[in-house]
């Protein structure tokens, strides 16, 4: 049950995008096909619930062990940006096509808030390992969620005519905060 | 000056040289730091404490028992007297059902455990909506009243506590923490040791 | 002399961070349900900026280049951090309102945008005029954005009431009247830069 409401908050009601602003630069620079949007929604789940384990285990066993938790930031950001090569690297070797595609935006996942927001609210939530992997996977999920909804609807606006200035990103943000209002209403759920 | 050479010595040895300078910074500021955080802190608790109980003459902090719940989660309870006697018990107390994280509350209760005040130490709750439960409108109606008669939940869950408009999360999450304090209030032994 | 002028306006307006270059969103809708708050958060990124510009056009030459990036993001947290511990100890209700925001100032695009754009290539003088507009220009920002989202949701402008709170739009202090609001803010600034 526990579990159950992780999921369904995070993916829904406190959606990481829509509502926490966290992972906004991709949510804005990716978006503008479905294709990208679902490669990128990937990168962010496999790093975001790898990272989450890592600096998780870092902040029990070494950062609270040894009383150096002002050490955080550096540390979990050091290990995101780690993770995040290890992921170019391996995408390259594997599935050249993918790296192709998000090849310029995977060094941008080291500066995605969404992936040390997420490292830092599991330690804040006082979540346990299980939870954490829980959190971070449906956090990824929810990302993806509003990343794909979003890219749908910027496929669709290229067709709208549309004042000069309101086109390109004052458009999309509008359209935004729509999407955000929609996810509002799912706060009576949980 | 010419770029060093990118082999493997030379990047781990400066990433490892500016990782010991940043820790080296960081451990004076923090130890410079620690103690105006603590006392912000300290003061914080003490404002609310004397928001909560009317009137009373010693130091609470100094009697203070605290409960450990769960890591970082603990129930402290001051006990505020009047010379001798106890007049009250201001209790720091939280709820982790918060809508956007752990809601900290200090709820002061007098000696027949009714309600003298709350007021909110921590949140994170939406702003415009949830921060309304530090107004009085919200507050006032837990004053005076005795969790064992007022059921602290809220009206939809089929309690005594009108929840703020669209927080109804936020308003569950304040009504789980005063529970909480009440709880181990009375578990303790109520306010007379 | 007139470029390095140059240099500390173009974060205000030609090359402004939120309303042009589109960087730091994050923050940008996360914290500005106040002009206050908004106006925190930018002077806090301002000082990090500043101070990482400095480092890194120290060090910028002493750095192999496979290991840049890490060794940026290194220092910029170490003054990230810095400004938390600072803010949790003298000003802790702002701390409290900007949360998670603050650790987050690592990841502001602007940030390491500045340092591996501006400050690895340039003078320590330049480069704290560089990281002085692009701060100041993102506080602008913030702070232009927060008011306008405290006024219409709230009737106040900086905790000042200016008509009754009872006919505030609630909407614009929460999360999707961020977006909408940076939204028409935006193509309003495309409109006075005539693009």
């Amino acid at each position: 049950m526990e579990y159950f409401i992780i999921i369904i908050s995070a993916i829904f009601v406190n959606n990481i995008v829509l509502s926490q602003f966290l992972g906004i630069c991709p949510f804005l620079g990716v978006s503008k096909r479905i294709s990208t949007a679902v490669g990128m929604t990937g990168a962010v789940t496999f790093v975001m619930v790898v990272s989450t384990i890592v600096t998780f285990l870092l902040q029990k066993y070494v950062l609270d062990a040894y009383g150096i938790g002002y050490m955080q930031t550096v540390v979990f950001i050091l290990v995101i940006a780690a993770l995040v090569q290890l992921v170019e690297i391996i995408l390259k070797k594997v599935s050249p096509a993918l790296y192709q595609a998000l090849g310029v935006f995977l060094p941008l996942i080291t500066t995605n808030c969404a992936i040390l927001g997420v490292a830092i609210l599991v330690i804040t939530n006082d979540y346990n390992l299980m939870e954490s992997v829980v959190f971070a996977l449906a956090n990824a999920i929810g990302f993806g969620l509003a990343l794909v909804i979003f890219a749908g609807i910027r496929e669709h606006l290229d067709l709208v005519f549309l004042p000069k200035r309101m086109r390109g990103v004052p458009i999309s943000l509008i359209c935004a905060g729509l999407l955000a209002m929609a996810f509002m209403g799912f706060s009576g759920i949980v | 000056m010419a770029k060093r050479e990118s082999n493997l010595t030379n990047m781990v040895l400066t990433l490892l040289v500016i990782t010991l300078i940043s820790g080296g910074v960081l451990g004076y500021v923090y130890e410079l730091t620690k103690e105006p955080i603590a006392k912000a802190k300290l003061a914080k608790k003490v404002v609310a404490i004397k928001g909560v109980i009317p009137e009373f003459d010693n130091d609470p902090l100094k009697d203070m028992n605290s409960l450990n719940i769960e890591d970082k989660f603990t129930i402290e309870f001051y006990p505020a007297k009047v010379g001798d006697k106890q007049v009250g018990t201001a209790v720091k107390t939280y709820s982790k059902k918060g809508y956007g994280g752990p809601v900290w509350l200090m709820v002061g209760f007098a000696n027949d455990n009714t309600i003298t005040d709350i007021k909110v130490l921590e949140h994170t709750e939406t702003p415009g909506l949830g921060t309304k439960m530090a107004t009085p409108a919200f507050i006032d109606q837990f004053k005076g009243k005795n969790p064992k008669d007022f059921k602290l939940k809220v009206k939809k869950d089929g309690g005594d506590v009108d929840a703020i408009t669209a927080a109804t999360i936020s308003s569950r999450a304040f009504s789980d923490a005063v529970q909480r304090a009440y709880d181990n209030l009375e578990k303790k032994g109520g306010s007379d040791e | 002399m007139s470029s390095n002028l140059k240099i500390f306006t173009k974060g205000f307006f030609t090359e402004n961070a939120v309303f042009v270059l589109l960087l730091g969103m994050c923050p940008t809708l996360g914290v500005t349900s106040s002009a206050i708050n908004g106006l925190g958060m930018g002077l806090a990124t301002t000082f990090v900026l500043i101070m990482s510009n400095i480092v890194i056009s120290l060090i910028a030459a002493l750095i192999p280049d496979k290991v840049r990036i890490p060794s940026y993001i290194v220092v910029i947290a170490t003054f990230v951090t810095i400004v938390q511990l600072t803010m949790e100890a003298f000003v802790p209700s702002l701390f409290n309102a900007l949360g998670l925001f603050i650790p987050l100032i690592v990841v502001n695009c602007i940030v390491l945008g500045r340092a591996e754009a501006f400050a690895s290539k340039n003078g320590v003088f330049k480069s704290i005029l560089d990281g002085a507009g692009m701060g100041l220009g993102f506080t602008m920002a913030l702070t232009m954005l927060g008011a306008l989202r405290e006024f219409l949701g709230t009737g106040k402008m900086f905790n000042l009431p200016i008509f009754n709170e009872h006919y505030g739009m609630l909407l614009f202090i929460l999360a999707p009247g961020a977006f909408i609001a940076l939204g028409y803010l935006i193509a309003f600034i495309n409109h006075l830069r005539k693009v």
